[in-house]
C-alpha cells in the first residue's frame, strides 16, 4: 500500500514536466495547426543551456532564474525559426510541416553534440530543496512536491492567460478558425509567433525542470516527443484542460506499468491511446478540427500510365541496372542491393501516402515486422530464404489488418500519429522481448540460399523484387481499385455518394502496402545476415518519408528516384562526415520549402511547361493548352 | 403517396438545443420535380445531409423506393440509386473528365472491392458508356481533359454527369445552379428536367435562384426555421401569404414559437 501511495505521487511528479512539453505543443498545434516534431529538440535545448546556468548559478534563487532565462534563450530560437521557416510552410500538407519539424530535430541534436559533447551531463540538485521526507516510510524529494504543485501552478496560469487577456482571446478563437481571426483583420503572423514562443518556451521550462532528476542527453528529445504526442492525442489536440488529463493518466501509467511489468508501461501507454482514438477520435477533451479553408492541392494534371516512350525509358533504366554488377565491385554492389530494398520500401509508402492520401508515420513496423517474421522463422524453424520471403510480407500483412482496422478510422494528422504509435508499440516490444527476439543484441545469423549468397546474385533478386513490386504497385494504382482509393483522397464526400467504402478500401491498401514493406524488410534481414530493433524505429520511418517526399509526394512512382537519390547520398554521408543529421537536416528542411514538389514532380512541371509552351508556339493562338498527365 | 419514391415522415434533427429541422415530412413520386425553398438557415442543408446519409436524423423514418434507409451510410444508400450533387461542387480533380463518370459506372456496378476491381486499368473499361452520359449532359468534347482544368460551369456539370452515370432513381442536389452563369444555369435545369421525365427520375433539389424554381418544380415545398411552412404546385406557394412573409419581409419573420 505505501508503495503505491509513492508510486501515485512519483507519477504525479513526472506529470509536471509532460503537462509543459504537451500544452506548449497543444497550444502550438490549436492556432498553427503545425504538429511541431521539433517540440523535444526544444525541451532537449532548455535542458541543456539550463544546465549549463544551474552549474554556475547554484543559489536557490539562481535554479529557477536559470530556467527562465534558458526558457528565454530558447523561445528565441523558437521565433527565429518560426519566423525564417515556418511562416513559409503554414499552408503546406501536414506531411511536410511535420517533415520539416523532424529536419529542425535533427539538426539540434547534432548542434547539441557539437557544443555540449556526445556524454551524459548530470546536472546539481535545486538549490535549497535537495532534501527528502518521508511518506510512509518512503523517502520522497522535495523537489518532487515542488513539481506536484507546478504543474496545477502553471495549468492554472495559461488559463487566466488564455481566458483573462485579450490575446489568450484571440488564441482561443484561432484555435477554432483562424481564417475567421484573419479575416477579422487580426495580424495572424505575430499571434502564431508569439503562441509559437510561449509553446516553445513551456517546453524549455518543462526540459530544465528535469535537470535534477535525470541526466541531460541528446536522447531525451525523441524519447519525450513520442511521449507527448501520446498525450495529446489522448487529451485532444489543442485543449490544455486534456493536456493537463492525459499528462497525469500517462505518467500514473507509467508509474504502475513498472510494478506490474517492467517495459510494460510504453505499450500500455499506446494502447490506452489507440482505445482513446478510437472512441474519440478527437481526445478526451478535444473538438473537431476545423480544416483549413486554404486547400494545398498541388497543381498537376490528371494521373496517366507511361506512354510509348515512358515505357522505352524504364525498360532502359531497368536493362542498365542489370549489367550494373559488370560495372561495380562487391561494395558498389551490396550499396546496390541497398538502394533497390529501400526503393521497395520507398514505393509501398508513395502508394498508401500519394495514392492513398494516407501519411503514414510508424511505415518502420512493417519493414520491421517483414524482417522479424523471416528472421524468427529462419532462427526457430530453420526455414529456407525463399520460403521466409512469403511469410515475412504476410507477417507484416496480418499484423496490418488488426493495425489498419483502427487507424483508417482517422484522418489526416490523426492517421500519423495513430501509425507512429504502432510502430513504436512494435519497437518496445521487440527490443524488450529479449527472449524471443534478442533484444539490442538482434538477431544474426539471417543468411541468404546458396544460390543467392553473392553479392552479384543477391544483387539480381533484389532488383527483379524491386521491378516486380514497383509495376505491381502502378498496376494497381490504375486498376479501379487505385481508382477509388485515389477517389477517396481527391474527396471523401463525392466518393461516399457513389459508393466507394472509405474504410474498406483504405483498410485494403493499408494491408497492401504493408505486404510490400514486409517483402524489403526480409530482404533487408538476408542482405545483413542480420536485424536489430532500429529497423523499427522513427528514423527507419522518415527514411521512407524522405525518400517519397524527394522524389515527389504528388506523383505515381516518383519515389523510385527518389530511394536512390537518398541511399547512395546517405551512404556516403554517413561514411564521410563527423556530423551527418546536421547535413541531414539541414537537407530536409530546405527540400520542403524549396523543392515541396520533389525531383520527379518539379521535372514533370517544367517538362509540362516546356510542352505547353513550344505547342503555342506551334499553333500560334487558339487552341486550349492540354496539360499532359503524372507519370 | 404510396408510389411515391422518396417519402419522409416527420425528420427532426437538433444541434446542441438549436432545432435546425422540425417534423419535416415529404414525398417525391418518380418524374417528378420537388424544390425546397427556403431563407438561410432554414435546415434544407441538414434536410439534404440526412437524406443521403451524412447526418443522422434524431427522430422520424426516410424511406427510399420502398426501404428505410434512416441511418444508413451515404455509400448504402447511394447502393440504393440515389444520386447526389453538392453546392460546392466536389470531383475528382487528379482525374479526367471522363475517369470521373467511369469511376462513378464502376462502383455502382461492381461495388470498390470485388475481384474483378483489383485486375485491368480502369481507363479502358466503360469508356463508351461514360461517353453517352458526357454526350448527354455535353461534356464529350472536354472527356479526356484533366478535371482540375475545367471551368466552374463545366465541373457543376460534370457532377450531374456522375451522379447519372449509377442509373439513379432518386437525385438530390443541393444548389445544382450556384456558381453557375444565368445562361448555363436555365440550360442545366432543363435538362435536367428533360432527364428526369425520360427517365423517370425523382428530383428533390434546393436553389435560391427563384426564376429556376418556379419555371421548373413541379412542386415546391417552403422550410422556415426547420419546418415546412407551405407545400403545392408553385402557383399555390406563390400566392401564399406565410412564404410571401419569409421572402418579402413582413416583419414577422423572427415571430416567437407556438
Amino acid at each position: 500500500m505505501d508503495l503505491y501511495v509513492v508510486q501515485f505521487l512519483t507519477g504525479l511528479a513526472n506529470a509536471a514536466s509532460l503537462f509543459l512539453v504537451a500544452s506548449g505543443l497543444s497550444l502550438i498545434f490549436g492556432v498553427t495547426r503545425i504538429v511541431n516534431f521539433a517540440h523535444g529538440a526544444f525541451y532537449m535545448l532548455g535542458a541543456y543551456i539550463a544546465y549549463s546556468l544551474t552549474v554556475r548559478w547554484q543559489t536557490p534563487l539562481g535554479f529557477w532564474a536559470a530556467l527562465l532565462v534558458a526558457s528565454a534563450a530558447v523561445a528565441v530560437v523558437g521565433v527565429i525559426i518560426e519566423t525564417l521557416l515556418l511562416r513559409r510552410i503554414y499552408n503546406a500538407p501536414e506531411l511536410l510541416q511535420l517533415l520539416a519539424t523532424f529536419g529542425i530535430t535533427l539538426i539540434a541534436e547534432d548542434a547539441v553534440r557539437l557544443i555540449w559533447g556526445p556524454e551524459d551531463l548530470v546536472g546539481p540538485r535545486a538549490a535549497g530543496l535537495s532534501g527528502a521526507v518521508s511518506i510512509l516510510g518512503n523517502a520522497m524529494p522535495i523537489y518532487d512536491f515542488v513539481l506536484i504543485l507546478l504543474g496545477p501552478l502553471v495549468f492554472g496560469l495559461l488559463w487566466l492567460l488564455l481566458h483573462r487577456s485579450r490575446w489568450g482571446l484571440l488564441v482561443r478563437a484561432a484555435t477554432q478558425d483562424r481564417d475567421m481571426v484573419n479575416a477579422l483583420g487580426v495580424n495572424q503572423k505575430w499571434l502564431f509567433t508569439g503562441v509559437f514562443a510561449l509553446g516553445v518556451f513551456l517546453a524549455a521550462f518543462g526540459g530544465g525542470l528535469q535537470i535534477p532528476r535525470d541526466a541531460v542527453t541528446h536522447f531525451m528529445d525523441l524519447s519525450i516527443i513520442t511521449e507527448v504526442f501520446v498525450i495529446v492525442v489522448i487529451g485532444g489536440l489543442g485543449s490544455i484542460g486534456g493536456a493537463f488529463l492525459a499528462a497525469i493518466i500517462v505518467s500514473q501509467l507509467n508509474a504502475f506499468g513498472i510494478l506490474i511489468l517492467p517495459g510494460i508501461s510504453l505499450v500500455l501507454m499506446f494502447a490506452v491511446m489507440a482505445v482513446v482514438l478510437v472512441l474519440r477520435p478527437w481526445g478526451l477533451l478535444g473538438k473537431q478540427v476545423v480544416r483549413s479553408r486554404i486547400a494545398a492541392l498541388p497543381d498537376v494534371g490528371a494521373w496517366k500510365p507511361f506512354d510509348r516512350t515512358g515505357r522505352l525509358a524504364v525498360s532502359l533504366a531497368v536493362f542498365l541496372a542489370v549489367l550494373l554488377p559488370f560495372l561495380l565491385g562487391d561494395y558498389g554492389i551490396s550499396v546496390a542491393s541497398e538502394v533497390m530494398i529501400a526503393i521497395i520500401f520507398a514505393i509501398s509508402l508513395q502508394f498508401l501516402m500519394s495514392v492513398g492520401g494516407l501519411d503514414s508515420f510508424g511505415h518502420a513496423a512493417n519493414l520491421g515486422l517483414g524482417a522479424y517474421g523471416a528472421a524468427l522463422c529462419v532462427q526457430y524453424f530453420g526455414m529456407s530464404m525463399e520460403l521466409a520471403m512469403l511469410t515475412g510480407p504476410l507477417i507484416a500483412a496480418a499484423f496490418a489488418v488488426v493495425a489498419g482496422w483502427f487507424c483508417v478510422r482517422l484522418s489526416n494528422i490523426y492517421f500519423a500519429m495513430l501509425t507512429l504509435a504502432y510502430a513504436q508499440i512494435l519497437w518496445s516490444i521487440v527490443f524488450q522481448w529479449v527472449d524471443l527476439t534478442g533484444g539490442d543484441n538482434g538477431i544474426v545469423g539471417v543468411w541468404p540460399s546458396e544460390w543467392a549468397a553473392s553479392p552479384n546474385a543477391y544483387y539480381w533478386l533484389t532488383t527483379a523484387c524491386a521491378v516486380g513490386v514497383v509495376l505491381a504497385i502502378r498496376y494497381l494504382t490504375f486498376s479501379p481499385f487505385g481508382y477509388s482509393l485515389r477517389a477517396l483522397r481527391d474527396s471523401p464526400m463525392r466518393s461516399a455518394t457513389i459508393g466507394i467504402s472509405q474504410r474498406h478500401i483504405q483498410h485494403v491498401a493499408f494491408v497492401i502496402s504493408a505486404f510490400f514493406a514486409g517483402l524489403a524488410g526480409v530482404l533487408f534481414a538476408f542482405q545483413k545476415g542480420s536485424i536489430f530493433p532500429d529497423a523499427l524505429g522513427i528514423s527507419t520511418s522518415v527514411d521512407g518519408l524522405i525518400m517519397v517526399l524527394l522524389g515527389g509526394f504528388n506523383t505515381v512512382s516518383g519515389s523510385v528516384v527518389g530511394a536512390v537519390v537518398y541511399k547512395v547520398s546517405s551512404i556516403w554521408l554517413m561514411s564521410n562526415t563527423d556530423f551527418p543529421r546536421l547535413i541531414l537536416g539541414s537537407v530536409i528542411v530546405v527540400l520542403v520549402v524549396l523543392f515541396p514538389q520533389g525531383i520527379v514532380g518539379t521535372s514533370q512541371r517544367l517538362l509540362e511547361t516546356w510542352r505547353t509552351r513550344r505547342r503555342l508556339g506551334e499553333a500560334n493562338v487558339g487552341a486550349p493548352a492540354q496539360k499532359g498527365g503524372v507519370a | 403517396m404510396s408510389d411515391a419514391l422518396l417519402t419522409v415522415e416527420n425528420l427532426s434533427k437538433s444541434y446542441q438545443g438549436v432545432k435546425a429541422v422540425q417534423g419535416v415530412s415529404l414525398a417525391v413520386a418518380p418524374g417528378e420535380l420537388l424544390a425546397m425553398i427556403g431563407p438561410n438557415g432554414a435546415g434544407k442543408s441538414s434536410c439534404f445531409n440526412m437524406l443521403n446519409g451524412q447526418i443522422k436524423p434524431d427522430t422520424g423514418r426516410i424511406r427510399i423506393c420502398g426501404k428505410d434507409t434512416t441511418g444508413l451510410s451515404p455509400e448504402r444508400i447511394s447502393r440504393l440509386g440515389v444520386g447526389r450533387t453538392f453546392q460546392v461542387a466536389e470531383t475528382f480533380l487528379s482525374m479526367t473528365v471522363r475517369e470521373n463518370v467511369q469511376l462513378a459506372i464502376q462502383s455502382a456496378r461492381h461495388g470498390t472491392l470485388s475481384l474483378q476491381s483489383f485486375f485491368g486499368n480502369l481507363g479502358r473499361k466503360s469508356a463508351a458508356e461514360a461517353d453517352d452520359i458526357l454526350d448527354l449532359i455535353g461534356l464529350l468534347g472536354e472527356a479526356g481533359r484533366s478535371c482540375r482544368e475545367l471551368p466552374y460551369g463545366d465541373i457543376k456539370r460534370l457532377e450531374l454527369a456522375i451522379a447519372l452515370a449509377g442509373d439513379p432513381k432518386l437525385l438530390l442536389m443541393d444548389e445544382p445552379a450556384a456558381g453557375m452563369a444565368t445562361r448555363e444555369r436555365m440550360l442545366l435545369m432543363r435538362l435536367t428536367s428533360r432527364i428526369a421525365k425520360e427517365r423517370q427520375l425523382a428530383v428533390l433539389f434546393t436553389e435560391h435562384d427563384m426564376d429556376i424554381v418556379f419555371e421548373h418544380a413541379d412542386r415546391i415545398i417552403v422550410l422556415n426555421r426547420g419546418q415546412v411552412i407551405a407545400e403545392g404546385p408553385p402557383v399555390d406557394v406563390r400566392m401564399n401569404a406565410d412564404v410571401q412573409a419569409v421572402y418579402l419581409g413582413s416583419g414577422a419573420l423572427y415571430k416567437q414559437e407556438h
